[in-house]
């Protein structure tokens, strides 16, 4: 059989009718598909994908198990690594990781890894997947986990697997961290696959305390001290918005990304007034940023009706740090992209609203510390464009409350914990911290990855302190 | 779930309420509050602590209704649950011994979140004059508490039916014109009259503090909803605040923001009202 050099097209929702509404935009490989695309896998004697894997998924195995129609077998394999597979598959960029680095993308397209372990983890997830409980020993050891993001659903999870008593504590009301309040239904369906990939962690026998704020409810000290916890994991996340620093930040409509975000997944004010939080989008809105937020934020106030929506950002497409994927998407909606557009103001009118986005075209100088060409702004190229909402989205900072309140966590300048590559181990024995609150804002599977990390460092941990 | 404990309509519209939450009455500090959320399909509304009893692990809320959100919380039953309830949120107000004089202002439900601080103030052995203002003596609250951890109370009302007629700042000018030496003043309530406060004891050179109460969404550090000038900066009330210095805050944009979302505040609450759950 000829080799095939493009990947099968996964369907998706026509983009003039998605951009009205929630609905998930790829709808994912039938079994036929799915099978097909797991044949074009060479089984290379040396695989690269699993190297490009940030949790090292056995990837050559579970697609020959798709070839022979194991799914059950295939999904196995991935939770080997993956404890949260029909997330990953839809949200890694799996074309900077695994499909990078697939013998077929020299040739053509590589292999759809990333469709493919969505589709094994979609087929459990529908057919309501056997998760067995774990029996815990009557001595075993307690960890707690902030956060019930990525980091901390995966540490928890392995955690439970090896035995131990894992209980998460979550400030929201609602677990799942940026998988519930970040990235939008349209991208990852909130009931079919995050609660569902929660519950079966739940199942496991980890417990997920919500409504709970460590920093202020208990501190760090107290959930060893007098809470009976023999280890902790901070998951907390890179919570706290950025904004620009331009005049006009304050005014009325404009938001951080995360709370635009924040107002639409976790509380539903798509569904204003039935769900009583309210979110203003009006005509013409600017995403400010080009990551996958911005991308976020851009097709989310599109489907909130607002008429014209822009990405404004200060360099050009081939710096996007947006998946392509997403951004491609994002045009086929009408997303407008102006590009190497950095804004200066925002304008308002006399009670206090968002008007317009004063702007400066720019161009692109020599390469920055990043390696990127820095852009430079073009003298006398202001022009200003109307707007009645301005959304941030050009990054996020750690969130301080466990910093300020844990004496003897080293942190950087920046605010972010200290924690070891390998161990996740902090400056303060028993504690451990991995994913955005350690490495600032990056992706979910990295997240995931340092929270398995820790697991293994804290049974190790725990192990000698059981035997001292 | 968290149990509404005790409820109590104080004047037409402003409800006394304790909900059952021991770990947070436990935590909870003078000056700090909570972001709640009445059922599934509610908002995340912050709310001032009034009170906390460590022994039957209540927080007292004080709240006037405004919006669906708070109408539906004040239709809540002894005995009833809300969905959410988290906290402590928010700096505790700096407290220690030796300040000297302070002067805790409350107007009108802000006289609430006045208590513990002034309660706080008095057991680290500082003397405290409460002032506590209302538009008229029926819809004072918190009397007979604060005189209990008050050194000394004056009363203002607009309509002058009890103590001095007028505004909050004439207790402050009357204190001043006594020779009163005022070390701090804290005002609470709602932002017109924390910017008269403030205005009233800058030219006086008295420190000033006022917790603010913006919109917000996680009380978490997350939204930056809550964002408020203070000086030069852009500060974060939940977790840099609740209370900041008075005389640095920009009440011009803290107004303004709090206005964001009026028009929809009116439809909702209409909204709920045609199901018949409102008055």
């Amino acid at each position: 059989m000829a080799l095939q050099l493009k990947k099968h097209e996964m369907p998706v929702q026509d983009p003039k009718v998605r951009a009205h509404n929630f609905d998930e935009v790829a709808l994912g490989y039938d079994e036929e598909t799915a099978v097909a695309e797991a044949e074009r896998c060479l089984h290379c004697k040396v695989p690269q994908c699993r190297k490009g894997c940030p949790v090292s998924i056995d990837i050559p195995a579970f697609i020959a198990e798709i070839k022979e129609r194991r799914f059950e077998e295939a999904l196995k394999i991935i939770k080997e690594s993956n404890g949260l597979p029909a997330i990953c598959g839809r949200v890694c960029p799996q074309e900077n990781q695994c499909e990078k680095l697939c013998v077929l993308a020299h040739k053509g397209e590589s292999v759809g890894i990333g469709r493919l372990e969505r589709f094994v983890a979609d087929r459990a997830l529908a057919q309501q997947e056997d998760v067995q409980p774990i029996e815990y020993a009557p001595d075993a050891q307690k960890v707690a986990v902030i956060g019930a993001g990525p980091s901390g659903l995966s540490c928890a999870g392995d955690l439970a697997k090896k035995g131990y008593k894992a209980t998460i504590f979550e400030a929201l009301h609602k677990a799942g961290g940026v998988l519930s309040y970040g990235i939008p239904e349209f991208r990852l369906p909130k009931d079919k696959v995050v609660a569902k990939e929660i519950e079966n962690i739940e199942k496991l026998g980890v417990k997920i305390e919500l409504d709970s704020v460590v920093g202020r409810l208990y501190t760090v000290d107290e959930l060893m001290e007098e809470e009976g916890f023999d280890a902790v994991f901070l998951g907390t996340g890179a919570g706290l918005p950025h904004f620009q620093g331009i005049p006009g930040e304050d005014l009325n409509g404009v938001y951080s990304a995360n709370e635009f975000l924040t107002r639409c997944n976790l509380m539903k004010a798509f569904k204003f007034p039935e769900y009583a939080t309210p979110i203003k989008v009006g005509r013409n809105v600017a995403v400010v940023g080009g990551g996958n937020v911005a991308m976020d934020a851009a097709r989310t106030a599109l489907r909130l009706g607002a008429e014209h929506v822009y990405i404004v950002y200060r360099r050009s497409e081939a710096e996007l740090p947006a998946r392509k994927e997403e951004v491609e998407h994002a045009k086929e909606e009408g997303i407008d992209f102006r590009l190497l557009t950095n804004p200066t103001e925002v304008l308002g009118d006399d009670k206090g609203w968002v008007r317009g986005l004063k702007c400066l075209r720019m161009e692109l100088g020599e390469p920055d510390a990043s390696g990127r060409r820095r852009p430079v702004p073009i003298e006398g190229s202001e022009f200003e464009l109307e707007m009645d909402t301005v959304i941030i989205a050009i990054g996020t900072g750690p969130n301080p409350i466990i910093a300020h309140t844990t004496p003897g966590l080293e942190t950087t300048k920046r605010g972010n914990i200290v924690a070891d590559e390998e161990t996740c181990a902090t400056s303060k024995p028993g504690v451990f911290a991995g994913g955005d609150i350690v490495t600032g804002a990056a992706t979910v599977i990295l997240a995931m990855g340092a929270g398995r990390k820790a697991a293994a460092a804290i049974d190790k941990y725990l192990q000698e302190k059981k035997a001292r | 779930m968290f149990k509404v404990l005790y409820k109590k309509e104080l004047s037409p519209g402003i409800f006394d309420m304790d909900i059952e939450a021991p770990r947070v009455a436990k935590k909870a500090k003078a000056g700090q509050f909570i972001v709640l959320r009445v059922n599934e399909e509610g908002e995340r509304i912050p709310l001032t602590i009034a009170d906390n009893d460590t022994e039957t692990g209540a927080i007292k809320l004080i709240f006037q209704v405004v919006g669906a959100s708070t109408m539906q919380l004040s239709a809540k039953e002894v005995g009833e649950s809300i969905a959410d309830f988290v906290g402590p949120l928010g700096q505790p107000s700096l407290v220690k011994p030796g300040m000297g004089t302070i002067v805790m202002v409350g107007g009108g439900i802000g006289v609430a979140p006045c208590y513990p601080i002034a309660r706080a103030m008095h057991e680290a052995g500082n003397k405290v004059i409460g002032v506590l203002a209302a538009k008229t003596k029926d819809i004072l609250i918190f009397e007979e508490r604060m005189a209990k951890v008050c050194d000394e109370i004056v009363i203002c009302t607009d309509d002058g039916s009890k103590g001095l007629k007028g505004f909050a700042t004439g207790a402050i000018q009357m204190l001043h014109e006594r020779g009163e030496k005022m070390d701090q003043v804290t005002a609470i309530g709602p932002s017109i009259m924390m910017r008269s406060i403030v205005e009233a004891t800058r030219p006086l050179g008295i420190h000033t503090v006022v917790s603010l109460n913006p919109v917000m969404v996680d009380g978490t550090g997350m939204c930056g909803g809550c964002r408020v000038k203070v000086g030069e900066e852009t500060k974060f009330a939940c977790v840099d605040g609740p209370e900041f210095d008075g005389h640095l805050v920009d009440f011009d944009n803290l107004m303004s923001r709090s206005r964001m979302y009026r028009d929809q505040e009116t439809v909702e609450k209409d909204h709920v009202c045609n199901i018949g759950l409102g008055r």
